[in-house]
């Protein structure tokens, strides 16, 4: 065996690893019995998700007004779950395209699992601005399609039909990009299927792959621009999000920081669900030496490096709030970290700026239980980011005569409880059914490796 | 059955004039509606027979004819509104209105401008007043010891039960107070017929201690007529003139008139709780209620009443400044007390006025209009407890629930053999009575009453009775075997009789088109003075003591408890408290302090061995030392709006402590209560939202309130669109007029089917009032000035909501209006959020659910009622504005200047809302836009608001504010 090729550096597949084996680990997770774990945790987010239907389906029966949401605290639980799910679908992306162009082999073991990850996590986000509307049964008016109210436009001038556009070319691109990544592997499972329904299966999904030098031609084609297709996606697809808010004249969201903001938090977020759901995955189907910790310190650096730009960005609106000189822009600040949220605001600060400064110290930085506890709480402290900018924005805005308190409600909690069964249920059949990591592109990089 | 409905076919008014077909009319639903099995050919002529009917029930003309659409009321134009003069009666005193009818079904009251009560205006009971009659809640029938009756039993049962009643010694009669002088007329008759009957004249919030304080300072019971147009100096001590205290609306406009700069007025309060006028005042004292009455004494000593000049160098020294300035303004000066002050405050309030030379100019004299009084209850309980009482009728009253707790009214029923209650709900008293009959409401049925000036007019209905309700002139009618029976002869004959001749007939057709009857206000009664009985008034001195006092008002929302089952009252916040749905104990920050209670924290009030639960509210400005409670709440029968919401202080209300009472324990019970309100936040922090100065102030410096806003220094990239066209519709409130009173709130919600929602969802911050009278404290929390600002939409030429409606469901109209097109919205609520003024409303729920058919008469059929998930907001009343200008263009002439009213401009007593076309230079709304005065609402944010404000103004007395402002 071959010396690794950047000997300084530790190793992106470990040692003594052969292609075989590459290909009977990856495709072995998916072709051995149901393991018994896996149906139990399948019966949790399953059920999770039931509960998900059952709010939903409360919801839209009885109206809004099962949510918290009030005068005037119009958006709350909705749209911040909304921008969360959003933001967590942000890794994929980056690491498929961003990565990819930028020929950081290290990608590879973890990409097929970030983009699941990232459609799983913009499936869950499209939820919310669909059903957060007083009549979803309408909610295909945000679309320009013609319905009966003929020659009738959605309002271009409107950020929330940026939204629908950045959202769902973001989901679409994302899903191109993330099949098209997935079909040599495909025809790999097709091939060593032993079922009559597997390899009609997978043999449909991987649209008549034969390996042949121009089918790998045309395919690195394309997924070459896809990746450069995506890239600005990466950059747009927040920034949009982000316009909600800084397009709006409310004090704390009218802010020109908002779109490299929510992009470093996004990727903040991002990763951080990478990195908590790639330590199990990781544990659980025993693949350390494909995802070794080369790979989990890198995710862990961008965190470090996501988390100061978004910690500098909150240093900023306070400066720009007390700079401005504007008197409702400073109360909104001022409310925001001394105001009845102010336990949501420093919540978000401990866990979004102190957690991941442990990442300084090498140490913590590959330590398994330390990176999961720092990604939980990235989780957690990037929920209430948005909480913080949606709720405590809109709780006290111009007229003090009209502000007012959100108190969520019980259907509130469940339905955010039950995204997370949606996400975690996709997630599971994905690791079920699907090569989680891209088994061709690891074995090309093996390849490369051996030829060096 | 089916023979009527053929009959019907034949000859309409044959059949209308069948008895047996009348009751079938007169029942909503047809007998055995529900298990009808007929033919389908029966069930279709029923069907049609009921579309017949629908506008039979619905139309009453003046003749009391049943008169069916088909044949046509003259000038009615299917589609649009026909009004209708009329008058509403409150504790005995009537406001002149006009009904707006749809098809039959009154669904709108404005103030009637001819009427001098009204002038056009109508305050927030009367705005709701049309809700009560379509309130399935209300009484449906005839019940006899509970047991479903008829008005034929009871006709049947009364007419044999009379006949044993000789002189009539053991019949008595309970009503409210009585300002008809048709009833009156009624009354004079019965009592003659059973001469040993006596009738006795109840209001929980009766007016007696005025009349009774002019007996003892003139000799003779006489009510005091204000006129504040006439004042430049008002000292009210705790008199809330322009609250609930109110008799007439055209006070409040009287008042609002004298607040222009060129020749504003001052008003001095001493009071306990804040109200209105309190918080109208250019200088306001807290007092507890028994202090209030030694500030008269103060002011007649200092005033050196009956000649005995005796300056007081105790005295403080705001007292001696006011004794000035009132010496200053002889004449044109006027001191008022409270219906809550004793008698013993009145006769000097009278006396002071008199020898300032105010009776005749801005106060006369003349007989009372009503004569009620809480002593008579007390007779009569104790000729039940002698067993005297053999007939007890209990007209229209409900003294069960609000007779002085000293009376036990419950008690007292239970020892009378039979009890008559006629009442508009099944109430406490209906529950404890033999018989209970359904009280016909206000519009639909005869009826004629006076103003607080003595000022007569007919009372007309726009609506047959839609729960067989009849009225307390047809209940006595039964009664005294009067020659008249229904109401409408009996209001008819007696004002036939009063013109008599060939002009009589002319005169009620004239009285009914105008709703007022000219010439019939009272005369002003020369009065004088006995100085010798009023110095004995000055050397009382009542003892002083440290106890707790708490005083009893009128509820904002329930008056004195009958409103009770009216959910837009309910609704309604408190114009101070803003509480919503409850009363509650107020009191100030230092008592609470020294009670160690907070908001919310449940007390025990007892007084004189009696006690009630109630919550503590923290009222800033209350005075130290006293607790007040609104009356009106806590019943327990009135229907499922209004049963056991909030707490009930009348078992604490004696008969010698009506206004107050002295000698309060509070206790507390370390329960919790929920109170909700639609304001959370108090202060304006520091933003210049209400602006204000002196008078002074504005003198020096007329455009002070455009300073705060610098220059909005706007450029745009595109090319803006242009307004300079066609009608541009804008609306000023001066907030110098407005008083912050709640009838516009109640306009809106009536014209524009505004939902209840509840408590609970008022908690949740979901109420859905378009216009809202933002309240704010202002200066130290113990004692604290108010300003207000109604805030409805702004119409902003530059909508924040506009552009971020992704479905384009908000849009500007030419004409300038921010339009809502519901059936477009999906209900994003990004618009809400971006409204710097938070004056949009998301139906979180379907808050129409569950109506009954009844309840759904009362809706406006000009104006959408909107569903779940669609937002909603003022919308400067567009279908009025349509309305206008499609008559205009109808008759071919331009629109007039001031021919658009918006709901809330035409109700408003103040008249502080002006809307108009800002396009006509000459315009009310353009001129006063010139105004220096006049301001935007966060005119920084270059949204350029067709709302625009009008600065408030203070005229402080200069040697008061000096020290005030050190």
């Amino acid at each position: 065996m071959a010396t690794v090729s950047q000997p300084a550096e530790s190793p992106l597949v470990l040692e003594g690893v052969t292609l075989t084996q590459v290909t009977s680990t990856v495709a072995g997770v998916v072709e051995r019995r149901t393991p018994r774990a896996w149906w139990f945790a399948f019966a949790f987010t399953g059920s999770l998700t039931l509960v998900l239907l059952a709010m939903l389906t409360y919801l839209v029966t009885t109206g809004i007004g099962v949510w918290g949401n009030n005068s005037p605290v119009g958006w709350a639980f909705d749209i911040t779950n909304f921008v969360f799910w959003i933001g967590i679908g942000h890794a994929g992306t980056l690491i498929s395209a961003i990565l990819y162009l930028f020929r950081q082999r290290w990608r590879t073991s973890i990409n097929r699992f970030a983009e699941a990850m990232t459609l799983f996590a913009v499936a869950c986000a499209a939820i919310f601005p669909a059903f957060h509307v007083g009549r979803p049964w309408r909610a295909y008016w945000l679309f320009p399609i013609p319905n009966e109210w003929s020659g009738m436009w959605p309002n271009f001038r409107s950020p929330l039909i940026w939204d629908v556009f950045a959202v769902s070319t973001y989901g679409t691109v994302s899903f191109l990009f993330w099949y098209l990544g997935l079909i040599p592997d495909l025809a790999t499972m097709r091939d060593r299927a032993q079922t009559h329904a597997r390899r009609v299966i997978y043999g449909l999904l991987s649209l008549g792959w034969r390996g042949s030098a121009r089918h790998w031609n045309h395919y690195e084609m394309a997924y070459l621009l896809l990746a450069g297709l995506s890239t600005p996606l990466v950059l747009s697809v927040h920034s949009i999000v982000s316009f909600d808010f800084a397009v709006s004249l409310l004090p704390g969201w009218h802010a020109t920081i908002f779109p490299p903001y929510f992009v470093a938090g996004a990727i903040f977020s991002g990763f951080a669900m990478v990195v908590t759901l790639m330590v199990i995955a990781r544990w659980f189907f025993g693949l350390h030496h494909l995802v070794t910790m080369k790979h989990l310190e890198n995710m862990n650096k961008v965190m470090l490096a996501t988390g100061l730009i978004v910690g500098y960005a909150y240093a900023v609106e306070f400066f720009i709030a007390w700079y401005s000189g504007n008197p409702f822009e400073r109360f909104a600040f001022v409310n925001r970290a001394l105001g009845p949220y102010s336990w949501a605001y420093w919540t978000m600060v401990a866990c979004n700026v102190l957690a991941p400064q442990l990442f300084w110290f090498r140490r913590f930085r590959t330590s398994v239980p330390v990176m999961f506890v720092v990604s939980l709480l990235v989780n957690v402290g990037m929920w209430f980011e948005r909480f913080v900018i949606i709720v405590t924005s809109l709780h006290r805005d111009f007229l003090p005569a009209a502000w007012g308190m959100f108190r969520p409600t019980w259907v509130d909690l469940l339905t955010l409880a039950g995204s997370f069964g949606l996400f975690l249920t996709l997630f599971l059949l994905f690791v079920r059914f699907l090569p989680m990591i891209s088994m061709s592109e690891v074995k090309a990089m093996m390849a490369s490796r051996e030829g060096a | 059955m089916s023979e009527h409905a053929r009959k019907y076919w034949r000859s309409l008014s044959e059949a209308a004039g069948d008895p047996e077909f009348r009751r079938w009319l007169e029942r909503e639903f047809p007998e055995h509606a529900s298990e009808w099995v007929g033919s389908r050919r029966a069930l279709l002529k029923l069907m049609a027979a009921s579309f017949g009917l629908a506008g039979l029930t619905a139309c009453r003309r003046p003749e009391e004819r049943i008169l069916p659409f088909s044949k046509g009321v003259e000038g009615y134009v299917p589609g649009r509104p026909l009004y209708y003069a009329s008058i509403m009666t409150l504790g005995g005193l009537s406001t002149g209105v006009l009904v707006e009818t749809h098809e039959g079904r009154p669904t709108k009251i404005e103030g009637n401008p001819e009427h001098p009560a009204s002038r056009g205006a109508a305050t927030a009971f009367v705005q709701a007043s049309v809700l009560s009659l379509y309130d399935p809640d209300r009484s449906r029938a005839v019940l006899r010891v509970g047991r479903r009756s008829s008005w034929e039993e009871f006709e049947a049962f009364i007419a044999s039960h009379m006949k044993a009643a000789g002189k009539g010694e053991g019949l008595r009669v309970v009503s409210g107070a009585i300002g008809s002088p048709s009833l009156a007329d009624l009354r004079a008759f019965l009592l003659e017929r059973f001469p040993a009957a006596r009738w006795i004249e109840y209001e929980p919030l009766g007016r007696e201690a005025e009349a009774a304080g002019a007996e003892l300072a003139f000799g003779r019971p006489l009510q005091p007529q204000y006129r504040f147009d006439q004042a430049d100096v008002i000292v009210s001590l705790d008199a809330d003139f322009l609250g609930l205290d109110c008799l007439a609306p055209v006070w409040i406009r009287q008042y609002a008139e004298r607040r222009r700069a060129d020749s504003m007025n001052r008003l001095y309060v001493v009071e306990t709780g804040y109200s209105l006028t309190g918080a109208n005042a250019d200088h306001r004292w807290r007092a507890r209620p028994s202090e209030v009455g030694e500030v008269a004494r103060y002011l007649s000593r200092q005033l050196g009443l009956g000649g005995l000049k005796a300056p007081d160098p105790g005295a403080p020294k705001w007292l001696t400044a006011i004794v000035r300035d009132l010496e200053r303004h002889r004449g044109r000066c006027l001191v008022l007390a409270g219906p809550r002050q004793p008698a013993s405050v009145h006769a000097l309030v009278h006396w002071i006025n008199y020898e300032l030379g105010n009776a005749g100019r801005t106060v006369y004299y003349t007989e009372p209009v009503v004569r009620t009084g809480a002593e008579g209850l007390q007779r009569l309980a104790e000729e039940a407890e002698a067993g005297e009482v053999k007939t007890l009728v209990i007209l229209g009253a409900n003294p069960v629930y609000n007779a002085p707790a000293d009376v036990a009214f419950a008690d007292l029923m239970r020892r009378v053999p039979l009890t008559i209650h006629l009442g508009q709900e099944p109430d406490e008293t209906a529950a404890l009575a033999t018989w209970h009959l359904p009280e016909a409401h206000y519009l639909e049925s005869w009826g004629d009453g006076r103003a607080a000036d003595g000022t007569a007019a007919i009372q007309q209905p726009t609506i047959a009775p839609l729960f067989g309700g009849r009225t307390a002139a047809e209940v006595i009618a039964l009664l005294a075997d009067y020659p008249q029976r229904r109401s409408y002869d009996i209001v008819r004959q007696y004002w036939l009789r009063q013109w008599k001749g060939r002009e009589a007939e002319r005169a009620w057709a004239q009285a009914l088109h105008d709703g007022v009857i000219s010439g019939t206000e009272f005369r002003a009664v020369a009065v004088s003075p006995d100085p010798r009985r009023l110095q004995a008034l000055l050397a009382q001195a009542p003892g002083k003591s440290e106890d707790l006092e708490l005083q009893f008002h009128p509820s904002s929302s329930t008056y004195d408890g009958r409103f009770a089952n009216n959910g837009w009252l309910q609704e309604a916040p408190d114009p101070i408290t803003k509480l919503t749905w409850d009363n509650a104990a107020c009191m100030s920050p230092a008592t609470a302090r020294s009670l160690r209670v907070e908001s919310g924290d449940v007390v025990e009030l007892e007084a004189g061995g009696r006690r009630i639960a109630a919550p503590v509210w923290i009222l800033p400005g209350h005075a130290d030392g006293a607790v007040s409670i609104a009356l009106g709440y806590g019943r327990t029968r009135c229907g499922r709006v209004g049963n056991r919401v909030g707490h009930n202080p009348y078992p604490l209300r004696t008969l010698n402590t009506q206004g107050f009472l002295r000698g309060l324990q509070v206790r507390k019970t370390g329960r919790r209560y929920p109170l909700v309100t639609t304001q959370e936040h108090h202060s304006m922090e520091g933003r210049p939202l209400v602006r204000e100065a002196t008078l002074e102030e504005f003198r020096a410096q007329p455009d002070f309130a455009r300073k705060p806003d610098g220059k909005v220094d706007a450029f745009s990239l595109f090319r803006e669109h242009s307004y300079s066209q066609g009608h541009q519709w804008g609306m000023v409130v001066d907030l110098n007029a407005c008083i912050g009173c709640n009838a516009c709130v109640l306009a809106c919600q009536a014209e524009n089917n505004i939902p209840i929602v509840g408590k609970d969802q008022v908690r949740r911050g979901r109420e859905m009032h378009w216009i809202r009278l933002d309240r704010y404290f202002v200066g130290e929390p113990d004692d604290p000035q108010i300003a207000w600002q109604p805030v409805a939409c702004q119409h902003c030429e530059l909508a924040p909501c506009e552009t971020v409606c992704p479905v384009a469901a908000t849009n500007h109209s030419p004409e300038g209006l921010n339009d809502m097109a519901y059936n477009r919205c999906i209900g994003t609520r990004y618009c809400a959020n971006n409204c710097p003024y938070k004056v949009r409303r998301f139906n979180f729920l379907d808050y129409h659910k569950g109506l009954q058919e009844v309840e759904k008469m009362v809706y406006n059929p000009d104006v959408t009622v909107r569903m779940r998930g669609v937002m909603e907001k003022c919308t400067y009343c567009v279908q009025r504005i349509e309305e206008k200008k499609v008559q205009a263009k109808a008759e071919g002439r331009p629109l007039r200047d001031g021919e658009i009213l918006t709901a809330c401009q035409q109700t408003c007593p103040a008249q502080a809302i002006v809307f108009g076309d800002v396009n006509d230079p000459d315009s009310r709304v353009s001129r006063l836009k010139r105004d220096p005065r006049n301001y935007s609402l966060l005119a920084s944010l270059n949204t350029r608001p067709r709302t625009s404000y009008l600065a408030r103004l203070r005229n402080p007395n200069p040697e008061l504010a000096a020290e005030e402002g050190s």
